[in-house]
């Protein structure tokens, strides 16, 4: 059983002890304690349930490759699924409970797909659950479901703030090992600005616990000194628990910073993502040791011996009294020298290699610690825990030489290099076979803009594994990053360490060598998801040949650590089964992020009111006063009727559009868009835009205008007025007007950038306020100033003047059919003009009305809106517009479009207008069928219904349809869907249902 | 798949892998051969995703050719089938999509039997949420339509999209829920077997499979195609598909003409997995975005496309902000779940956003390409539809509608009202 050593542990406070829950039990611990070192330390080995067979799983790892260790963390609004144990900075009352387990975690029926392991292998679910057809959706699926899935679901809305900081650097290293410390010295040595983040809350990486010395100094202390000189450069930042997340081209970077999660709550925001644009990276992200595969080495005990050495020296836990060491490598001599000082026993390292000597292997057997050389594990003994291992020759079929009895294992199959950051952007790798393992091929690195170098790898992270060899590396790296930087190189010397020498390692991917079937499917590769050797065996024999093939097939390396402990494994597991060379089988790419991310952070500020602007208009606080009902138009909200007390949507809508009809009503226009255009060839310009003429347009003058796509499809309209000589101001629908500034921008610069003209949208720079109905002469009168008879400011005209005090601008147009004023006035005082006209129109009867009577009265006129009446297959032509697009000139957008077959084919669906025979109104969206059916079997159709509504003003439903040879067929009866599987009948008659002559308007 | 319901070696079932299981598993057969290239073959398929594959199944199924060669320069499904996020519909608006579209879908339904393959198809229903009253007008036109072309859809209100749905937050606040578009028969399926499955009975019938061999080059003569130079030789043919999506535009140079294409990054993502809290398919088209669970239990998610053409297979960070802004806003449990894995596939573009089935100026070659960000639900339906064009030289019903000539006529087919977001 793991424990917690009487002494030792150089990151925890023994003074300090703290208390949390596992699971409901409360668990004693230490300030600087992880959640796993904790647990580890109060003796709870069993942390959690893999994937696929729910093994029971305790710790593998020591950091953020950590595969197993992972639980649902915290309660209610800070509760956050699959933590890693690991990671999580333990704090006093942290919850944390185990997961993929029902009813318990000791208990799992789920483990009851471990006793059927032998029929479940990679891709089962491929080859069965086929039949009966119904079964795998209603059967199948949902208990796949129901047993796969981690952590629980959150369920509360997050508790907590992220914010994103933005920032630049010359030079931006990732890890704070002592490559990462050095690499930043030199840089910052050189003047550069630094940005040095390390993941942990701890500098120094591995080597303090490795021990080495240099400079004459303990690891530690040199980490000390560099430090202090570092905070003394100005030019250097420095940043903890920040992880270097993502790196995409041309020196973006993505960094987490977590400010909070080790301390729930107390100062938002609780992440911080950094956006770093660089002028180069660094990577100095050390390197993840690698598992071995030998039969049930996922039993709850089996770590890394990296992990074992962090858990004693850093946090002062046993791994368990006895611990067997099995190694390729020399460096898991460390870990039993390490387990040797804290006083536990090492009864035996079990080496792979034949012949083992060199230093390390001495100085262990000189402790009396049994090194055995050509041997392997043919199988750990136990269940929940280890009691012992089973050694045989790793060269032979796994026949058991003895038992050693023991409560841990710590295994090394050598180093891999981090290269995530690097492979993120397009750099590639190289197999080195000296040290089995694949590192940065500096040949092909990533590149920035300018096509050199953007990535510099350093230290273990470059292939590096001893400390004088990772720091002469990372000090060498850093001064070519410098020097590529422009930078003047300082003067200073590479740290000096002294080094026990190493034995190479012997590549050991399966153990032992000639293991048979039955141990085969018991040697994990990806100990979360359940991938063993056998599966990717299979999956070579199947002829899921390419590794991505072998990866989907079995679904290696793709858990929350995302292989980082598997895929090399695995890879030559896959080489080996292909009989090819582990760099020819190649390498799956590496995709951000380096670790999960946090999503709250990735959305940063934005979530609620401020997920997208929420654009108000400057009568906004008007409509609130009188309980508009409001409706989201794009990001602006606006009324869509203005409800009084007992009425609802309809009946409002109703009284909205009979008293602007018969008396006058408000509208509040200022969504639409205002873009001015200006300069000498603005006339010019319009005449491409708009399919009419607006050059031609007198000063003073308005004009409704229509623009199309270079396809011809009508994307936009509004009433166009020419201000000056030079300028015009172009109305745009509401959704239109950043579109539509966009697409006079991109013809601009794109096509005409020669051409004189400036356009500026000034939509939100103007209130503006429809005044209409028969009273509204009458109302503006009444607030005195400019003329606005008939005579001064005829219909389609506009001009500049004065009401009641107020600068504003008139036009005399109309969306509605009646009498009707548009005042445009600058933002600030809109608000103050809508009140005036409120209480002078009173006695009037004015009232406002929202969007939905505004389209009623649109619809009774015939007018078309676009995206009812348009949908981006739609022709001015196919909308009884023709007179609006232009024979006399020789070009506009859309003008050749327009030209071709389909476009001027007579039996394209027209305009016209629907009358059911009932006087009922027509669903949204309703089609007319037609006789028969099509080649598809689908229903043939003549027509659809484009916009309906009832209309108050004839009391009976009307409807704008687009129907085939529609105008051809005036006074038809047709069949329209009713929306109920059948049909009603209507009579096809002209879109304009109120004051053909236009008589109402124009007074 | 030939063979019948029995024990022959071949056949995948619950018997068989018991069988294997006695014998750990030793006598599993490659799914598909691996043959050295044929100097020629009666049809050469250019690409070895959902689309070339189909073709070539149906080429066989349909029309008894099967002297056919599948040409992939990678592995299988490399491309935009192994990393679509699955989402199968047919609820599209115009006659040729639905269609299409359908035909496909309905396909779908029996796909695992008809290839002895579980690709797990789950029809868990997809809903389109209108969140203006612009999108509720659009989707009330589409369930319409749907009425009429044989494609069971229908509006429902917001209380049923929660009933459905309990994680989304309908009550805004930017953009309340008013509605949804709901096909309780559209779902998802598992996107690499559904390749593997088509390959699998491909090769079952004879047809070559001939990965990692990447087409370099398009021979013709006066009468039309005669060949591909690939990285593997010479291989002679007088009818050639070009099925390869992204690279549309590559591969028609090398035969001397134009496409009508853009290529774009389009991104997704998955988060960690979780125990299931949804059961359907959800896209938001107004805030842009679009989720489901999948049966490993990840959040799969998908948004638009950057705003650049490129050829990388990395998208920027912008995009995935914005997406997952989007869906934290509908679905604000989210927030404090991780990011597990982004990534990016290039997806050929048309300027109507729809695909091209068609003969092209050169005679013998025919393509099959322009699906966009939204092909995968397509596979079988445009196979059935692009082999029935190969095998009899011109276009049956299906693929009538989508020949290249539309784009001369103006003959669009445009989506846009029915899909912001066309996944
Ligand atoms: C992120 C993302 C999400 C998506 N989500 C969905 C969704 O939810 N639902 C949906 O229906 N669709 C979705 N799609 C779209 C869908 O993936 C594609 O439309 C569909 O997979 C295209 O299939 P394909 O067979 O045409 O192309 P691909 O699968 O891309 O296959 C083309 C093949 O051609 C090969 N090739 C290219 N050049 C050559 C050459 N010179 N020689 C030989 N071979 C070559 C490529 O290697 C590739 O394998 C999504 C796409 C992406 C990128």
């Amino acid at each position: 059983m793991s424990t917690r050593l009487a002494s030792g542990g150089r990151l925890i406070d023994r003074e300090t002890p703290i208390h949390f829950l596992f699971n409901g039990r409360k668990f004693p611990g230490y300030a600087g304690d992880t959640l796993a070192s904790a647990l580890l330390g109060a003796g709870q080995q069993l942390m959690g349930r893999s994937f696929k067979y729910h093994r029971p799983r305790s710790v593998v790892a020591s950091g953020h490759e950590e595969p197993n260790a992972l639980v649902n963390l915290g309660d209610g609004g800070r509760f956050e699924p699959n933590q890693r144990a690991t990671v999580t900075e333990l704090y006093d009352g942290l919850e944390a409970r185990s997961q993929n387990h029902w009813p318990s975690l000791e208990m799992d029926i789920g483990a009851l797909n471990d006793l059927a392991a032998r029929f479940l292998p990679a891709g089962f679910y491929y080859k069965t659950f086929i039949h009966p057809r119904w079964a795998w959706k209603h059967l199948f699926e949902p208990v796949i479901r129901r047993s796969a899935g981690l952590g629980r679901a959150p369920v509360e809305r997050d508790a907590d703030r992220y914010e994103h900081y933005h920032t630049h650097c010359d030079l931006l290293i990732a890890g704070g090992g002592i490559a990462g410390l050095q690499a930043a010295l030199v840089a910052g040595r050189a003047g550069l600005s630094v940005l040095l983040l390390e993941q942990s809350p701890h500098w120094g990486g591995r080597s303090p616990v490795d021990g080495a010395t240099i400079d004459g100094a303990e690891a530690d202390d040199w980490v000390k000194i560099a430090l202090q000189e570092l905070e003394s450069l100005d030019n250097v930042r420095l940043r903890l628990r920040c992880q270097v997340a993502g790196l995409y081209d041309h020196g973006y970077a993505l960094a987490v910073e977590r400010l909070a999660d080790h301390q729930p709550g107390a100062i938002p925001p609780r992440q911080r993502l950094w956006r770093i644009r660089a002028r180069h990276v660094l990577t100095a992200t050390g390197a993840i040791e690698r598992p071995l595969a030998f039969a049930s080495n996922d039993t709850p005990g089996v770590m890394l011996a990296s992990a074992v050495r962090d858990y004693v020296v850093n946090w002062g836990v046993s791994p368990g009294d006895r611990t067997v060491i099995v190694t390729n490598n020399d460096d898991a001599y460390r870990t039993a020298i390490a387990l040797h000082e804290a006083g536990l026993v090492v009864p035996m390292v079990v080496d792979a290699r034949p012949g083992v000597g060199g230093p390390l292997a001495e100085t262990v057997r000189a402790l009396g610690i049994r090194v055995e050389s050509g041997k392997a594990i043919a199988k750990v003994l136990g269940g929940k825990s280890v009691g012992g291992v089973a050694i045989a020759a790793q060269a032979g079929e796994g026949a058991v030489l003895e038992t050693v009895p023991c409560e841990a294992v710590a295994m090394s199959g050598g180093w891999s290099p981090v290269v995530h950051l690097w492979s993120h952007c397009g750099g590639k790798l190289i197999w080195d076979e000296v040290s089995a393992l694949f590192r940065p091929d500096p040949a092909r690195p990533p590149t920035g803009a300018d096509g050199s170098a953007m990535v510099t790898p350093a230290g273990s992270a470059n292939g590096a594994l001893l400390a004088d060899a990772v720091l002469a590396d990372a000090d060498a790296q850093a001064r070519a990053a410098v020097k590529a930087l422009g930078a003047r190189l300082p003067k200073s010397a590479v740290p000096q360490v002294e080094t026990v020498a190493e034995q190479p390692l012997a590549a050991t991917w399966i153990m032992p060598q000639g293991a048979g079937p039955a141990l085969r499917a018991k040697m994990w590769l990806d100990f979360q998801n359940d991938v063993k050797v056998s599966d990717v065996q299979l999956a070579a024999q199947e002829g899921y040949a390419s590794v991505e093939h072998a990866k989907r097939y079995t679904t290696l390396g793709m858990a929350t650590d995302q292989g980082k402990l598997s895929n090399i494994n695995g890879l030559a597991v896959l080489a080996g089964a292909l009989d090819q060379r582990i760099p020819s089988v190649g390498t799956t790419t590496f995709r951000p992020p380096y670790t999960p991310l946090t999503m709250g952070t990735i959305a940063g500020e934005a979530r609620g009111v401020l997920f997208q602007p929420l654009r108000k208009t400057a009568l906004h606080s008007a409509h609130e006063a009188a309980r508009a009902d409001f409706e989201p138009v794009g990001q602006w909200r606006r009324p869509y009727c203005y409800p009084r007390p007992g009425e609802d949507r309809q009946a409002a809508v109703v009284r909205e559009v009979k008293n602007t009809r018969q008396a006058v009503g408000l509208l509040d226009a200022s969504t639409l868009g205002k873009i001015i255009v200006s300069g000498p060839d603005a006339g010019r310009f319009l005449d491409m835009i708009y399919t009419n003429m607006m050059s031609t347009l007198a000063p003073g003058k308005c004009r409704y205008g229509l623009i199309c796509s270079e396809n011809g499809f009508l994307i936009d309209d509004g009433v166009v007025a020419r201000i000056d000589e030079q300028t015009w101001l172009c109305h745009t629908t509401t959704g239109g007007a950043e579109r539509i500034h966009g697409h006079m921008e991109d013809w601009l610069q794109c096509e005409w950038w020669d051409w004189q003209v400036h356009t500026a949208n000034v939509t939100e720079q103007f209130a503006q306020i429809g005044v209409v109905g028969p009273k509204a002469r009458l109302l503006l009168e009444t607030l005195g100033g400019m003329d606005v008879s008939k005579e001064a400011l005829p219909f389609m005209h506009w001009a500049d003047g004065r009401l009641g005090g107020f600068p504003v601008r008139v036009y005399r147009i109309s969306f509605s059919g009646e009498l009707s004023y548009e005042i445009a006035l600058p933002a600030s005082q809109g608000l103050a003009l809508w009140q005036r006209l409120m209480a002078a129109g009173e006695e009037l009867g004015v009232m406002p009305y929202g969007t939905e009577a505004l389209h009623v009265m649109r619809a009774e006129k015939g007018f078309i809106m676009i995206g009812d009446e348009t949908d981006g297959t739609i022709i001015p032509q196919d909308l009884g517009l023709s007179w609006a697009v232009s024979k006399k000139k020789a070009d506009f957008l859309g003008k050749r479009a327009q030209q071709r077959s389909h476009m001027t084919d007579p039996d394209r669906w027209k305009l016209v207008g629907l009358e059911t025979l009932d006087g009922s109104v027509l669903p949204d969206g309703a089609h007319l069928p037609a006789a028969g059916e099509n080649a598809n079997g689908q229903r043939n159709v003549q027509g659809r219904v484009t916009s309906t509504y009832y209309s108050p003003t004839l009391d009976r439903g009307i409807a704008l349809a687009l129907v085939h040879r529609g105008p051809d067929r005036m006074g038809e009866e047709v069949p329209v869907q009713d929306g109920k599987g059948g049909t009603v009948a209507a009579r096809i008659v002209s879109p304009v249902f109120f004051d053909p002559k236009g008589e109402k308007q124009d007074v | 798949m030939p063979g019948s319901r029995g024990f022959d070696v071949k056949r995948y079932s619950v018997f068989a892998i018991a069988r294997e299981a006695l014998r750990w598993h030793r006598g599993w057969e490659r799914a598909w051969a691996t043959p050295e290239p044929k100097p020629e073959y009666d049809v050469v398929i250019v690409g070895g995703g959902g689309h070339g594959l189909a073709t070539a199944y149906y080429l066989g199924k349909n029309h008894g050719i099967t002297n056919v060669a599948v040409v992939e320069k990678g592995w299988l499904g490399g491309g935009n089938t192994g990393r679509n996020t699955t989402i199968i519909r047919s609820n599209y608006l115009q006659d040729p999509s639905a269609a299409i579209y359908e035909k496909a879908r309905s396909l779908y339904e029996t796909m695992s039997q008809d290839l002895n393959m579980n690709v797990m198809f789950s029809p868990r229903g997809v809903m389109m949420l209108a969140q203006t009253e612009h999108e509720v007008r659009g989707y009330k036109r589409t369930e319409m339509a749907n009425a009429l072309q044989g494609v069971k859809t229908e509006f429902i209100g917001p209380e049923r999209v929660k009933e459905l749905c309990p994680i989304i937050h309908i009550e805004g606040p930017r953009y309340p829920v008013l509605g949804a578009l709901w096909q309780a028969r559209g779902g998802t399926a598992r996107h690499d077997a559904v390749a593997w499955g088509y390959a699998r009975a491909c090769s079952a019938m004879g047809m070559h499979i001939l990965q990692n061999t990447e087409v370099t080059g398009i021979t013709r003569d006066a009468s039309g195609v005669t060949g591909i130079e690939t990285s593997r030789g010479r291989i002679a043919t007088r009818k050639l598909g070009l099925v390869v999506a992204g690279h549309s535009g590559q591969l028609a140079e090398m035969a001397g003409f134009r496409l009508p294409i853009e290529s774009l990054a389009l991104q997704a993502l998955v988060s960690e997995p979780i125990k299931p809290c949804m059961d359907v398919v959800v896209m938001a088209n107004t805030v842009h975005g679009y989720m489901s669970q999948s049966d490993k239990g990840e959040m799969v998610i998908g948004g638009g496309t950057d705003g650049f053409n490129n050829f990388t297979q990395r998208g920027s960070f912008h995009h995935i902000e914005e997406t997952v802004r989007a869906l934290i806003e509908t679905f604000p449990m989210l927030s404090r779940l991780k990011m597990l894995r982004q990534w990016g596939g290039i997806v050929d573009m048309t300027g109507d956003r729809s695909p091209i089935i068609s003969t092209t100026p050169v005679p013998g070659i025919f393509v099959d390409c322009g699906w966009g960000t939204g092909g995968f639900k397509a596979i079988p339906g445009s196979g059935w539809a692009m082999a029935e064009l190969m095998a009899k030289g011109q276009p049956g019903p299906l693929a009538e509608a989508f020949g290249l000539s539309r784009f001369r006529e103006g003959r669009f087919i445009d989506e846009s009202v029915a899909a912001g977001v066309a996944h």
